[in-house]
């Protein structure tokens, strides 16, 4: 039903690392492809060899520019649904197809009950719920909760689709209601953040910010380059320097 | 915002047929209506017939029509499902009221208490269907004390310049009402105007820095797109209008929804009769065109947040 | 109220598959180890393979797509014969029988002929070994993949300077590395192991500089990003080069030990041996040892080599250290940071700064690994000494016309920072290290081609002196793509990007038959694509037939070369077919560890299609080529090609496969064949991995327990150890030959280029394009970047990663833009020398100014891979490569050479040179030029509208 759970017993969500993000997509085509067979089943792809190809993708890799000439940065920035704890996506549903789960708090959408009104999409900030024109429902990232319990995976593999692909390594999941999580412990300790917080839906995925880049590491200074022997006579050329150490070194 | 017809059509028609409903029912109540079968037919047949047809088109745009009657079960969290629960409350009022006025041509004793009920539960569904809008935070433009009562004062407007024209063609002209309708055409004109006000003055709280977290390092301008051919959100969300042509469009606003109909029923004060019935029959057209101007607008001028991702600075 | 008001119960637990099958993904040529699931005999899902040795579990978006591969429209469905005129699309389809009769009877006769008329190159494949050995079986010298066009500087000069290379020969001492610096990198062959390495790197705060005139992707997380004007990453290295010098930051020891440095060069003016080693009797080189102050071998036991002085040699000429010269060269004033800051566009001081850091780490930071080993002189080490600097590079320094030398420069940096093949420096990949080039010389001079005979060796190899060359008595190119002949001495990988180009112009000669696969030549990976397709359809004016008179081609798709070809052979997909990533070829070797891989067919074709190999074996018997057919004419592999993996031998003991060789099956490298490889491979992921052994993986070039296996299992021929060669003394045979000297000297025309050029030390030069034309004219740089989703041109057919790049923008700065008067979004003009195109631009800050990019091959050809011929790709995309001429400039006697690095023959994609207008006549947003429509031949049934893969999959509510 579509009144929030008033807590949920975990808070299971994404903590995405705009630091090593490459922007790849690799994610996004994972969860695509997971998806299409999964408990979203299927995404579809409307007009899919013409020209206006499109479908609902539950995640999506946007790059953005921050700040100016060579001071600025490159962020790619990974999107889709963060588990909000007050998630208006839910209650706004008539149906009560949108629901927040009370065991883990994870989001989702029942294909079997959605009338597909769009309305939770309006009131999504995050644009994290795409309508499946050809299937009539909404459909949202589950946090792939078709495996992350699944039984007939692999214990290792009981992980979302988008997580298991990242070549860089830069999603986790786990649970942030758990302050001795590996997630939470990182959130801790990057900063990690909200997205549009002042809209109040609390997010339970979070964003690590890039870091701030120590350009200068020559702080030590490298061996070497002492001034050459001053002589006024025969100042010796960069080359005769040069040979003078190295025969100094080799003959040690 | 992308402005959906069916959605245009469903508010703006229901609107007016909850509008004039709510007059029918409080007038009729007050007895200053004339419990008359026929006329009762016409003004009953008119108000449900835009509110059903209304409600009927809003289930065009569902990916699952059939599966409509679910949209009922969530009033206590969503103003969608109240408004479905509401819409379906008012029929059984205002169905009775109907009954009564047209088969026993009265609306005393309990059709009474059905005309006060089918008035409130009208104001209680356009005030709904304005909250599906006003709740929405993502859409700053929407989210505000303005828009339930202009939906209600338009709603009320519509269905007053309806029921101008409905009284003269049934020859059962009175000043009073056109005063009804002129009032409320005014309201209606000030709240739009301030409504608009608001709009041009509006802060915009809600920046890319703040969407993607990124304020640290500068100002944030989109590089990429996820996709390179537009995606749902866009194609839904994404629809956005020049300043330039939505002034234009207030300014079609403002003569067709406002000042047309208000001054084609002040001259119905001076000339009413044959002439009078044509002038209220152009006010209706006149308003019938603006409104569905001003709730295309409403949807046009609207941005959601999530456009903060796809190039928006600010909303 | 009903059901739905309570939260659903569902299935958390779904069956996901009712198999699983290993395989390795063929989205790109990173050879990632994927597990493919299958429910109802289609494919579910397909995921990384966590204990394969390239991917460990991870996969990338192509590789994810690859369902969309499998189930795409644009696959070919039959063999087609063409009815139509070349690139109208219309062909009929015939039956295999057919197909291959007709195939025989034209390239028989080829062969009875000349065979040198037969011209087979092949593109992406990963079967080099197998379309190599046909080639040479068949008899033709005109075979290549496309390394030409891809990376064949980086191989080169890698193979010449440390018998390794970065390409897919080396890499990064990913664990122990602390400072990693990288060039001209977008995405990269091995882009998976790539891309998890740049996480862990960043994770634990090593620095990564990213040295790249845009910047996205990788570029986007290093710590630096330098943002240099493109062709100019010599100055830089130089600079940094000469930068250590003065500050007297090098690894000594690391240069008399591992490289020729202390190596005497003869100075001699005039003579025929200026500029060669001084050599003793046995033609050792030689040093001047100071210990003992007198002549000795260079690499005897226990010198000292001098790395400065005049020494006189026995014949009374003079000779100085190899290092010597390089000394000079890179200490003089062109190379320091100050002279090079405005043309590469990276500030002195921040060059000065890197070179600080870098001798900072690798000096002051060394680690050492607590391993004991054995060098080739028998001296035992007790630990082993790292020096954590890494670099690699690839695209943006090989496709240049001077990528051969800047690489060779990049090289020369590692070595002065002594981190090759180090703990934390550059590591080698078996089978490499191997000789300092490989000792294997090309094959295909006049005497080695007779009709109806095999070729006598292979195709490519590394020449070392102009007599390596294959070209006739005149000096004219044996070859018809001109490799290994005066336009590209080292041209190790061929010149896939001139086949067409001179087969046109019968330059040297004229081929009677065109033999492809899996190139799209006639758009994406040819230069100048108009005229591409001119020599295509060109007809012989007295005849009235081709000029190139027949086409043979295999493609799994309707790409843009299908149209153009005359005989389509349909390929499987790469989830259909058996495929074999061997040591003989390109393998998936990790620095710890030999390794090899296969690809098996996961689902059955469900169209007339066969695998190319399985086609080209059965041509081979057909043609009754030795190594093909047996005596008797019946086929040698009737099993095709799992037969042929299994039981071919290259050498007695060596085949395809490294793994469980040999009778008892246990040998690695060498054994007899074993049946049961194939099985052996399946049950084991589709791979096999050898360790190395913890005290061979360091030093290889010289660690002899590792040089010993390595002659063991086939991966070297002789037990010598490697120096890693700063002065290349090859290079200054051919320079010698270009002022006169030798037996096999260049005609005239030539020799002023190979003296320039065969440079024995790296410099730095102009490319060519902006040395010819003028600065004014065409001021800015054009070059493109490989997407990460998309690979080449065969991506566009895939629903999902279409999505993704459906159509390209320019890229432009946008301070530049600005001066141009030119705002996001609008439509430009892009000129070059050859012609000019229309696209829309994006505006960016994070590119150099006088550059501008693109994503590299999104552009369609209207009608090709079965996509509407209205689809963004064609109406909106585009090429560069139409702006890109394929031939440089004419020569004051009117010869054109081709534009490509003048050692290598490397395809110089990105020393395009152009003029950016803002274009005024673009009301009907279309990308120009528009090629004619092509027609979709009856065979290739129409794409379907929309998709709902996986609705048979989901029913995951209750
Ligand atoms: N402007 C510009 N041009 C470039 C480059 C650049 O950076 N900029 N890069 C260059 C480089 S490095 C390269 S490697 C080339 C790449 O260019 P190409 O080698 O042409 O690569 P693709 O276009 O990916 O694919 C070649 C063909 O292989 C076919 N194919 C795919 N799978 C199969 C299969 O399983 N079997 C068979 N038989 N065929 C198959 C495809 O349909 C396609 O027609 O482009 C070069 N061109
Ligand atoms: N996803 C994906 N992966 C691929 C491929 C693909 O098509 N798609 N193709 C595969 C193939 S065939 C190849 S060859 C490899 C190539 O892999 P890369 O070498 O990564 O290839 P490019 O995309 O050409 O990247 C060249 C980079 O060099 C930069 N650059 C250009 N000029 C200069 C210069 O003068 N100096 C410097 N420092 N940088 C410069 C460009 O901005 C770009 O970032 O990728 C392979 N992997
Ligand atoms: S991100 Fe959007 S869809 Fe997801 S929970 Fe929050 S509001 Fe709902
Ligand atoms: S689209 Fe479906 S899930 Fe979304 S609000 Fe409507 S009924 Fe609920
Ligand atoms: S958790 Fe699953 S559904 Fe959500 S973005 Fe990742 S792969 Fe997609
Ligand atoms: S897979 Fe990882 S690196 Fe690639 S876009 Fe997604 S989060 Fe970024
Ligand atoms: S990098 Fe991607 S496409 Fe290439 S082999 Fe690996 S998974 Fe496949
Ligand atoms: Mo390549």
């Amino acid at each position: 039903m579509t009144t929030l759970p008033p807590a949920t017993g975990k808070k299971l969500g994404l903590v995405i690392d705009l630091d090593i993000c490459v922007g790849c997509h690799a994610c996004a085509v994972s969860c695509k492809e997971w998806n299409t067979g999964g408990y979203s089943a299927p995404l579809s792809d409307i007009d899919a060899y013409g020209n206006d190809p499109h479908g609902p993708w539950l995640n999506r890799i946007h790059s953005f520019e921050a700040g100016d000439g060579t001071g600025g940065r490159t962020v790619h920035f990974p999107r889709s649904c963060l588990h909000c704890e007050e998630p208006d996506c839910v209650t706004v549903c008539p149906t009560g197809a949108s629901y927040k789960r009370s065991e883990d708090g994870i989001v989702l959408v029942n294909p079997d009950t959605c009338i597909g009104c769009k309305l939770c999409s309006w009131a999504c900030p995050y644009g994290a719920r795409e309508y499946d024109q050809s299937h009539g429902v909404m459909k949202k990232c589950t946090l792939c909760v078709d495996r992350i319990y699944n039984d007939n995976l692999p214990e290792a593999d009981r992980v979302p689709a988008c997580v298991m692909a990242c070549p860089t390594g830069a999603r986790h999941f786990g649970d942030l209601g758990d302050p001795d999580s590996i997630v939470s412990k990182v959130v801790k300790e990057r900063e990690g953040y909200d997205l549009l917080p002042e809209l109040g839906y609390r997010p339970v995925n979070k964003y690590l910010p890039p870091r701030t880049r120590e350009v200068d590491r020559s702080h030590a200074k490298p061996a070497g380059e002492r001034p050459a022997q001053i002589d006024a006579v025969h100042a010796p050329t960069a080359v005769e320097k040069f040979f003078g150490w190295a025969d100094r070194m080799l003959s040690d | 915002m992308h402005p959906a017809y069916s959605v245009i059509f469903f508010t703006t028609s229901s609107g007016a047929g909850y509008g004039l409903l709510f007059l029918l029912a409080i007038l009729g109540a007050l007895g200053l209506l004339p419990a008359e079968r026929w006329f009762g037919l016409a003004g009953f047949a008119i108000a449900l017939g835009l509110i059903s047809g209304g409600l009927l088109s809003s289930t065009f745009h569902l990916g699952h029509p059939e599966r409509s009657w679910r949209a009922f079960s969530q009033w206590r969290s969503s103003w969608l499902s109240r408004e479905g629960v509401l819409a379906v409350f008012t029929y059984v009022p205002s169905g009775v009221l109907a009954i009564g006025w047209i088969y026993f041509e009265t609306t005393s004793s309990v059709w009474n208490l059905m005309a006060w009920l089918t008035a409130f539960f009208s104001v209680a569904t356009v005030y709904s269907t304005a909250m599906i809008y006003a709740s929405l935070k993502t859409i700053p433009q929407w989210h505000n004390g303005l828009v339930p009562p202009v939906f209600l004062f338009l709603a009320l407007a519509t269905g007053a310049v309806l029921l101008n024209f409905l009284m003269l063609a049934f020859g059962i002209w009175q000043a009073w009402a056109v005063m009804i309708a002129i009032a409320a055409l005014l309201a209606a004109l000030a709240l739009k105007l301030k409504y608009w006000a608001f709009l041009n003055t509006r802060s915009r709280e809600h920046t890319v820095e703040s969407a993607t977290g990124l304020k640290q390092f500068g100002n944030v301008r989109p590089l990429d797109p996820p996709h390179t051919a537009p995606n749902y959100l866009n194609k839904e969300m994404g629809y956005a209008i020049a300043r330039r042509h939505s002034e234009r469009l207030r300014r079609h606003v403002l003569t067709l929804c406002f000042i047309t109909p208000a001054l084609l029923l002040a001259l119905i004060l001076v000339l009413p009769g044959m002439f009078g019935l044509f002038a209220a029959g152009a006010a209706v057209i006149a308003s019938a065109t603006g409104v569905v101007i001003e709730r295309w607008l409403l949807f046009a001028d609207a941005e959601h947040v999530v456009n903060l991702y796809y190039g928006r600075e600010a909303i | 109220m009903t059901a739905a008001n309570s939260q659903p119960t569902i299935d958390t637990s779904p069956l996901v598959s009712d198999e699983v099958k290993t395989t390795t993904c063929y989205m790109c040529a990173c050879r990632c180890g994927i597990k493919v699931h299958l429910k109802n005999g289609k494919i579910r899902y397909i995921e990384g393979n966590p204990d394969h040795p390239v991917n460990k579990g991870i996969l990338c978006g192509k590789g994810s797509a690859g369902i969309m591969q499998q189930y795409s429209p644009a696959r070919l469905t039959a063999p087609m014969l063409r009815t139509g005129d070349r690139g109208s699309g219309e062909f009929k389809e015939i039956s295999w029988d057919e197909a291959l009769e007709l195939a025989t009877k034209w390239l028989g006769k080829v062969r009875e002929n000349d065979p040198r008329r037969l011209a087979f190159f092949t593109g992406r494949d990963q079967s080099q070994s197998l379309t190599g050995f046909w080639a040479i079986q068949f008899g033709t010298p005109n075979f290549a993949a496309h390394g030409g066009f891809c990376s064949v500087n980086m191989a080169t000069a890698g193979l010449y300077t440390l018998g390794g290379s970065f390409w897919e020969f080396g890499e990064p001492d990913w664990e122990h590395t602390k400072y990693f610096l990288m060039f001209g990198v977008a995405e990269e062959h091995g882009s998976n192991p790539l891309k998890a390495a740049l996480g862990k790197l960043k994770g634990r705060g090593t620095k990564f500089v990213s040295v790249n005139p845009v910047r996205t992707g990788y570029s986007a997380i290093a710590d630096e990003w330098l943002g240099i004007r493109p062709g100019t990453d010599g100055l830089l290295v130089g600079a940094l080069i000469h930068e250590l010098l003065r500050t007297e930051n090098v690894d000594l020891d690391f240069l008399i030990r591992y490289t020729n440095a202390g190596w005497l060069i003869i100075q001699d003016e005039g003579s025929p041996e200026d500029g060669l080693f001084a050599r003793d009797g046995d033609g050792q080189p030689l040093c001047f040892d100071r210990q003992n102050e007198r002549l000795a071998g260079a690499i005897d036991k226990h010198v000292v080599p001098a790395l400065s002085g005049e020494f006189t040699l026995s014949t009374g000429q003079v000779a100085v250290p190899a290092f010597q010269l390089l000394v000079k060269r890179f200490l003089s004033d062109r190379y320091s940071p100050g002279a090079v800051a405005e043309e590469t566009n990276i500030p002195a001081e921040t060059i000065r700064r890197i070179a600080a850091e870098l001798a900072q780490v690798a000096f002051q930071q060394e680690i050492t690994l607590d391993v004991s080993w054995t060098d080739w002189r028998g001296e035992k080490h007790d630990k082993i000494v790292g020096r954590p600097v890494s670099m690699h590079a690839m695209r943006g320094i090989s496709a240049h016309s001077n990528g051969f030398h800047t690489c060779r420069m990049i090289h020369i940096l590692q070595i002065l920072l002594g981190s090759i093949d180090c703990p934390g420096g550059f590591r080698f990949k078996p089978p490499y290290p191997k000789q300092t080039p490989p000792l294997l010389k090309p094959s295909g001079k006049p005497g080695d081609i007779r009709p109806s005979e095999p070729l006598g060796g292979p195709h490519l190899g590394f020449p070392t002196e102009p007599e390596d060359l294959l070209i006739d008595a005149d000096g004219n190119p044996q070859r018809i793509d001109k490799a290994f002949s005066w336009d590209a001495p080292f041209a190790s990988h061929g010149l896939m990007h001139m086949v067409i180009n001179n087969a046109f112009k019968q330059d040297p000669y004229p081929i009677d038959v065109l033999f492809m696969y899996m190139a799209n030549m006639s758009w994406n990976s040819s230069m100048n694509v108009p005229d591409t397709i001119k020599s295509l359809t060109g007809k012989d004016d007295r005849t009235g037939e081709y000029v190139i008179p027949k086409i043979i081609y295999s493609d799994a798709y309707y790409s843009e070369m299908v149209p153009y070809a005359d005989l389509i052979l349909p390929d499987t997909t790469y989830l259909e077919r058996w495929d074999c990533i061997s040591m003989l070829d390109r393998p998936i070797s990790e620095p710890n560890a030999a390794a090899d891989s296969i690809r098996r067919p996961v689902v059955q074709p469900d169209r007339n299609v066969r695998p190319f190999q399985e086609v080209l074996i059965d041509l081979g018997a057909r043609l009754g080529l030795p190594g093909f057919a047996k005596d008797d004419g019946s086929p040698l592999y009737p099993g095709g090609y799992p037969d042929y993996i299994a039981n071919h031998e290259r050498k007695p003991g060596i085949g395809p496969l490294s793994a469980w060789r040999g009778e008892f099956q246990d040998e690695w490298g060498v054994g007899t064949p074993n049946p049961n490889q194939i099985e052996k491979y399946i049950e084991n992921g589709c791979f096999a991995v050898h360790e190395i052994p913890e005290d061979q993986r360091y030093y290889r070039h010289v660690n002899k327990a590792y040089i010993d296996w390595a002659v063991k299992v086939g991966y070297r021929i002789t037990d010598k150890p490697v120096f890693f060669q700063i002065y290349l003394e090859p290079m200054q045979k051919f320079r010698l030959a270009a002022r006169g000297h030798g037996n096999v000297t260049p005609p005239a025309e030539h020799r002023e280029r190979i003296r320039t050029y065969f440079d024995p030390l790296p410099f730095w030069y102009p490319p060519f394009e902006e040395a010819m034309v003028t600065q004014d004219e065409y001021p800015m740089h054009a070059i493109t970047q490989r997407p990460m989703a998309m690979y080449h041109s065969w991506g566009s057919q895939n629903a999902w990663l279409r999505q993704i790049h459906g159509h390209n923008r320019l890229y432009i700065h946008r301070g530049r833009a600005a001066e141009l008067g030119i705002a996001d979004e609008d439509w430009v003009w892009v000129s070059s020398h050859i012609g000019r195109i229309r696209t829309q631009v994006k505006l960016m800050d994070g590119v150099n100014p006088d550059t501008v990019w693109t994503w590299n091959a999104i552009g369609k050809r209207a009608g090709s891979w079965n996509l509407d011929p209205e689809a963004a790709e064609s109406r909106q995309g585009f090429l560069l490569n139409h702006l890109i001429s394929e031939l440089l400039p004419k020569r004051g006697d009117s010869y054109r050479y081709s534009n490509s690095d003048p050692v290598t023959g490397q395809a110089a994609w990105y020393d395009l040179r152009v003029r950016i207008a803002k274009a005024v006549d673009t009301v009907d947003g279309v990308s120009l030029p528009q090629f004619e429509v092509i027609g979709r031949p009856a065979v290739v049934p129409p794409a379907p509208a929309n998709l709902r893969y996986g609705a048979e999959f989901g029913d995951a509510t209750t």
